[in-house]
């Protein structure tokens, strides 16, 4: 049997979201953000929910979502995703509303909308891409860069004496009462993405039911920032960023699942 | 005994070449082309076709989500 025989709409087994728009993605070749951005896509696809969600977009690589999707995205000033989403919420709260922010975002510029939006509890998802890095202006060092790691503001790597240690901030928000679920994937292989899908599922059905804040973070790849080629990128960030920030549950139904006494 | 046999779409012109569903298929059935496309990248394609099973991974891999996968079932 040829390929020409196989290719026929009655056997398509996969194709990208229908809710995703015919916009190329601005992210660099094997960047983590456009499996994230798909996987959200196809997670609304499957709820049926796109008539109901609002995404915010931050300022970073991503900026650009209200260009990929087909439902409604606001696009908010660097940091303010948390707060923009709180708004939102709080004025049409029948809305599913997520917010999609890096790691400069939502771990340095952002960090006081972030935690206070969490100890808030605002009914909200919050998908946070942790990649060390600046990515979007060049590969600074972001609050998130591992001890040691090379940026262009680093060039000699992170020395914490006089950069400080790199901020693991998923733990301290699954510390906040307001703060229901926190979990942490990456998109390096299929079964990982598929891990994701269903976590951003339980995330989003979290909201509908009223549960408070969820969290669920992806550590993904920067390969232009760390210098190397995609797969080699994925490969690195095992090795290094999953030691700093290791992978799984660390909040669940409001119970904090984790053992925080490991290095996380 | 019945045989699934499957089959990918590339979109050439948006593949960015950066092979990350050469390394996730199991099968080893994509290669990268030696022609580039208008940006200039070489593209993903089906090198090694009669080994494709369907199984999706490559397609779920790809950060551009390019490729489509098709599947079927042969009965011998
Ligand atoms: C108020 C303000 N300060 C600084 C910037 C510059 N800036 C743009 S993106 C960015 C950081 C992006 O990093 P991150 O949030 O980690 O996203 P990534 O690109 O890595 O996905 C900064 C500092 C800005 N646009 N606005
Ligand atoms: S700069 Fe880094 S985070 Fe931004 S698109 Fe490129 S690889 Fe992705
Ligand atoms: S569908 Fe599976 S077997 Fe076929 S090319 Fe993709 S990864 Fe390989
Ligand atoms: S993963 Fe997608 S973009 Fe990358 S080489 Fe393969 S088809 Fe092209
Ligand atoms: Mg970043």
């Amino acid at each position: 049997m040829e390929a020409k025989d196989i290719i026929k709409p009655e056997n398509l087994v996969y194709q990208k979201s229908r809710l995703m728009s015919d916009a190329t993605f601005n992210f660099c070749p094997g960047c983590g953000h456009g499996v994230v951005v798909r996987t959200i896509a196809e997670v609304i696809e499957e709820m049926g929910i796109e008539h109901d969600v609002v995404g915010i977009s931050p300022v970073g690589c991503s900026v650009f979502l209200y260009d990929f999707y087909k439902f409604d995205v606001v696009e908010a000033a660097h940091g303010r995703a948390c707060a923009v989403a709180t708004g939102i919420k709080r004025v049409i709260p029948e809305k599913y509303v997520f917010t999609y922010q890096g790691d400069g975002d939502l771990a340095a510029i952002g960090t006081a909308e972030t935690m206070h939006a969490c100890n808030r509890g605002e009914n909200i998802v919050i998908v946070f891409i942790n990649n060390g890095i600046y990515g979007m202006t060049g590969g600074q060092m972001a609050p998130t860069t591992l001890e040691g790691m090379k940026t262009t503001t680093c060039p000699r790597g992170r020395d914490v004496k006089t950069m400080g240690y790199p901020l693991n901030i998923t733990p301290l928000l699954a510390q906040l009462d307001g703060v229901h679920y926190v979990t942490r994937h990456s998109v390096h292989t299929p079964a990982n993405v598929r891990k994701l899908k269903k976590a951003l599922r339980q995330a989003f059905e979290n909201q509908r039911d009223k549960k408070g804040t969820s969290i669920v973070e992806v550590v993904s790849n920067c390969n232009s920032g760390w210098g190397l080629s995609p797969k080699a990128a994925n490969d690195w960030m095992v090795e290094n960023m999953f030691k700093k920030y290791p992978l799984g549950d660390m909040k669940v139904d409001g119970k904090i699942v984790m053992d925080m006494n490991l290095p996380r | 005994m019945a045989k699934i046999k499957g089959a990918i779409v590339v979109d050439s012109e948006r593949c960015k070449g950066c092979e990350l569903c050469v390394s996730t298929c199991l099968q080893q059935v994509i290669g990268m082309s030696e022609p580039v496309n208008s940006k200039g990248y070489h593209y993903a394609y089906m090198a090694n076709p009669e080994a494709c099973t369907g199984c999706t991974n490559c397609a779920i891999i790809c950060p551009d989500g390019v490729i489509s996968v098709y599947r079927t079932k042969i009965e011998d």
